[in-house]
C-alpha cells in the first residue's frame, strides 16, 4: 500500500518558458505524487501561475518536458490536460462573468438532454450541492457570476475543479479573497481530496494553510524550484528563509 | 440602490419590455398621423418588409453575442442570390440552385470565421475585406446589372402564400424559433455567450473555441444567404446591388434589442422586436412621405448610442472587479 502511494502522477523536467524579455521559468524540476497534497510556494513573480498554467496546457512551455503517469509530452493543451485528469483553479479564476452560477461550474461539460438541449434544471440542483459542500452562501443561484464577491467567484472555481475531477487537482491560491468561513471549508475539502487519493497541488502564501494540508513543499525562487522539503522536517520560518533566499536547508 | 438601478438596466428583459412600449407608441401616433397606417394590409405589409430583415437580425445577434460582428451580410446577400439565379439559369432545379447558393454564402462565412477565430484578425477588418469582396464578385459575375426572370416555384418563396400567410413570414417564423432554441438551450448556444464573455475560460475549459467561432460566422452568413434568397424570389431579381448596407440596420436591431456589443448578452427576441420598431419607422415615415433615409440616420445613431453605453458599462464594470 505505501509503495503505491509514492507513485508519482507527474514529473516537470526543465521546463522553461519566457515571456519577451521575461523568463518566467528557467528550468523547473517537480514532481507530484499521487495521494498527496504538494504546495508551492514562492514570492509574487516566481512563476507559479506560469509553472501550472504549463500544466494544466494553457501555456506552451519553450523547452522541457513533462511526465503524466510515465508518459512524456512536450507541451499539453487544454483538453489534453483535462483528459489526463488535471483540473485547476486559476488564480484569475477563469470564469465568464456575464453567466449565471450553474452555467460556470459545468461549462465545457454540460450535461444534455435527448442529446441536444442543455440540463439546465439538473445543472442549477447539482451546482446548490457543489456549494453547499464548500459551504458557500450564495444568495441566488441565477445569480451572474459577476455579482458575486471575491470570496464566493472563487468558491465557483472551486467547485467547478471538483466537479470535473480527474487526478491532479491544481489550486492557485484559491483562498486569497476569501473570508475564514469559506476558506476553512475549502482547505478541509483539499485535505480530503488528498486523503481520497487524489494528487494535489497548493500554491498558497499562507504558511499556515501549507504546513496544515501538505506533505512537501516545493519553494520557487525566480523562475526555478529551489528546493523542495517535507513539512515535517522544516519549521514555516525555514520555509520563508528558503523563499525570500535568505537561507539554505542542509540536506 | 444605485446598484439595483443598474441591474434593472442590464436585466435583459428590460430592453425588451421598453421596446414593447416604444411599439405601442409609435403605433398610436402613427394611426393619428395616417389614415392608412391602421390597416390590415399595411400591418402585413410591416410584417413581409421586415421578415428579412428578422433573418439578417438573427444571424448578426450570434455573431456579436460572441464578441464579433459581421458586416459582410449585405454583400452576402446580393452574391447568394446571383449565384442562385445563375444557378436556375443554368436550367438546374430549384431546390439544388437554392441550396449552391446557401453553400456559396456559407463559403464567405466560412472564410471570415476561420481567419477571425484561426489567425486572430480583427473582425470588423475581415469582415469589411469579405464585404468588398463579396459585393464585387456580385457586380463582376452579373457585368453590373440585374439577373430576371425564374421559375414560379423558386417565386413562391418570395410572393407566394401558405393559407393566408406569406413564405417570408413563415421562413422567418420557423427561424426565431429554431435560433432561440439554439441560443438559449444548446451547448452551441452556452459557447456562443461564452465565447463573448470569456474565451479563454471556454478554451481553458477544454473547448475547441475556434471551431464554435468560425460556425457562427457560418450561420450568420447562411442566415444572409437565406435573406438573399427571399429578396431575389420577392424582386424576380437578382440585383448585385441588393442589400446594401442592411448590415447597419441588423447591427442596429441586434444592439437595441439589448445583445450587448462587447458580446456575452444576447436576445433572439429582443432583436426581432428591434427589427419590427425599425421596420415600424421605415414604414410610418413613407406613410408620411418622409424619404426613407432617415431611417439610415436613426440606425446610425442607436450603434453610436449603443457603443458609448457598452463603453460606459464597462468602465463601470472594470472599477467594479478592480
Ligand atoms: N502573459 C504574460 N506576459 C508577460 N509576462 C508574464 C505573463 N505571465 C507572467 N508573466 C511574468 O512572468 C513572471 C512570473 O509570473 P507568475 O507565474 O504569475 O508568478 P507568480 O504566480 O509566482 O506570482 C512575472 O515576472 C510575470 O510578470
Ligand atoms: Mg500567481
Amino acid at each position: 500500500m505505501e509503495e503505491e502511494k509514492k507513485q508519482p502522477f507527474l514529473q516537470v523536467k526543465n521546463v522553461t518558458k519566457r515571456f519577451g524579455s521575461v523568463e518566467a521559468l528557467r528550468g523547473v524540476d517537480l514532481t507530484v505524487y499521487t495521494g498527496e497534497i504538494l504546495a508551492i510556494v514562492g514570492d509574487n513573480g516566481a512563476g507559479k501561475t506560469t509553472l501550472i498554467k504549463t500544466l494544466s496546457g494553457v501555456l506552451r512551455p519553450d523547452s522541457g518536458e513533462i511526465m503524466i503517469e510515465g508518459k512524456i509530452y512536450k507541451e499539453l493543451n487544454p483538453r489534453l490536460a483535462l483528459d489526463l485528469g488535471i483540473s485547476t483553479v486559476y488564480q484569475d479564476l477563469s470564469l465568464v462573468n456575464c453567466r449565471d452560477i450553474a452555467t460556470n461550474i459545468f461549462l465545457g461539460r454540460e450535461p444534455v438532454r435527448h442529446k441536444f438541449f442543455v440540463d439546465k434544471r439538473r445543472m442549477v440542483v447539482e451546482a446548490q450541492e457543489f456549494l453547499q459542500q464548500l459551504d458557500m452562501d450564495i444568495p441566488e443561484i441565477h445569480a451572474e457570476v459577476g455579482q458575486l464577491s471575491g470570496g464566493q467567484r472563487q468558491g465557483v472555481a472551486v467547485a467547478r475543479a471538483i466537479r470535473f475531477g480527474g487526478k491532479l487537482l491544481i489550486f492557485d491560491e484559491p483562498t486569497a479573497a476569501m473570508g475564514v468561513q469559506e476558506s476553512a471549508a475549502v482547505l478541509s475539502l483539499i485535505r480530503q481530496l488528498g486523503q481520497k487519493g487524489y494528487a494535489v497541488i497548493l500554491i498558497s502564501h499562507n504558511m499556515y494553510e501549507v504546513f496544515e494540508l501538505a506533505q512537501h513543499i516545493s519553494v520557487m525562487r525566480q523562475g526555478k524550484v529551489v528546493s523542495t522539503v517535507s513539512t515535517s522536517d522544516v519549521t514555516p520560518s525555514d520555509v520563508v528563509a528558503l523563499i525570500t533566499g535568505a537561507g539554505e536547508i542542509p540536506n | 440602490m444605485e446598484r439595483k438601478l443598474l441591474k434593472t438596466l442590464q436585466s435583459k428583459h428590460f430592453s425588451q419590455i421598453l421596446l414593447l412600449l416604444i411599439l405601442l407608441v409609435m403605433g398610436i401616433v402613427l394611426s393619428f398621423l395616417s389614415p392608412y397606417f391602421l390597416t390590415w394590409s399595411n400591418f402585413y405589409n410591416i410584417l413581409d418588409q421586415t421578415s428579412v430583415d428578422i433573418i439578417l437580425a438573427i444571424g448578426m445577434a450570434f455573431v456579436i453575442s460572441s464578441g464579433g460582428i459581421d458586416l459582410s451580410i449585405g454583400s452576402v446577400l446580393a452574391y447568394s442570390g446571383i449565384m442562385m439565379a445563375f444557378a436556375m439559369k443554368a436550367g438546374i432545379p430549384v431546390p439544388l440552385a437554392v441550396a449552391l447558393g446557401i453553400l456559396a454564402g456559407m463559403f464567405i462565412g466560412l472564410c471570415n470565421g476561420l481567419l477571425i477565430s484561426r489567425l486572430h484578425l480583427n473582425p470588423l477588418v475581415t469582415t469589411l475585406g469579405f464585404m468588398s469582396i463579396a459585393r464585387g464578385f456580385a457586380l463582376i459575375l452579373t457585368n453590373s446589372s440585374p439577373i430576371f426572370g425564374f421559375p414560379n416555384a423558386f417565386k413562391f418563396i418570395g410572393s407566394g402564400r401558405v393559407g393566408p400567410v406569406n413564405v417570408p413570414i413563415i421562413i422567418a417564423l420557423v427561424i426565431v424559433i429554431i435560433s432561440y432554441i439554439l441560443l438559449n438551450k444548446t451547448k452551441w448556444g452556452y459557447y456562443t455567450l461564452a465565447l463573448g464573455g470569456n474565451e479563454e475560460a471556454l478554451r481553458r475549459a477544454g473547448v475547441a473555441t475556434h471551431k464554435y467561432r468560425t460556425s457562427i460566422y457560418i450561420f450568420c452568413a447562411m442566415m444572409a444567404a437565406i435573406a438573399g434568397m427571399i429578396t431575389v424570389a420577392r424582386l424576380n431579381s437578382a440585383d448585385p446591388l441588393a442589400g446594401w448596407m442592411v448590415e447597419t440596420d441588423a447591427i442596429a436591431a441586434v444592439v437595441l434589442g439589448g445583445t450587448s456589443l462587447s458580446g456575452g448578452r444576447g436576445s433572439i427576441v429582443g432583436a426581432v422586436l428591434a427589427c419590427f420598431v425599425l421596420g415600424m419607422l421605415d414604414n410610418g415615415l413613407i406613410l408620411m412621405a418622409i424619404p426613407a433615409y432617415y431611417q439610415k440616420l436613426f440606425c446610425g445613431l442607436i450603434i453610436i448610442i449603443a457603443l458609448v453605453a457598452t463603453e460606459l458599462r464597462n468602465r463601470k464594470e472594470h472599477r467594479n472587479f478592480g
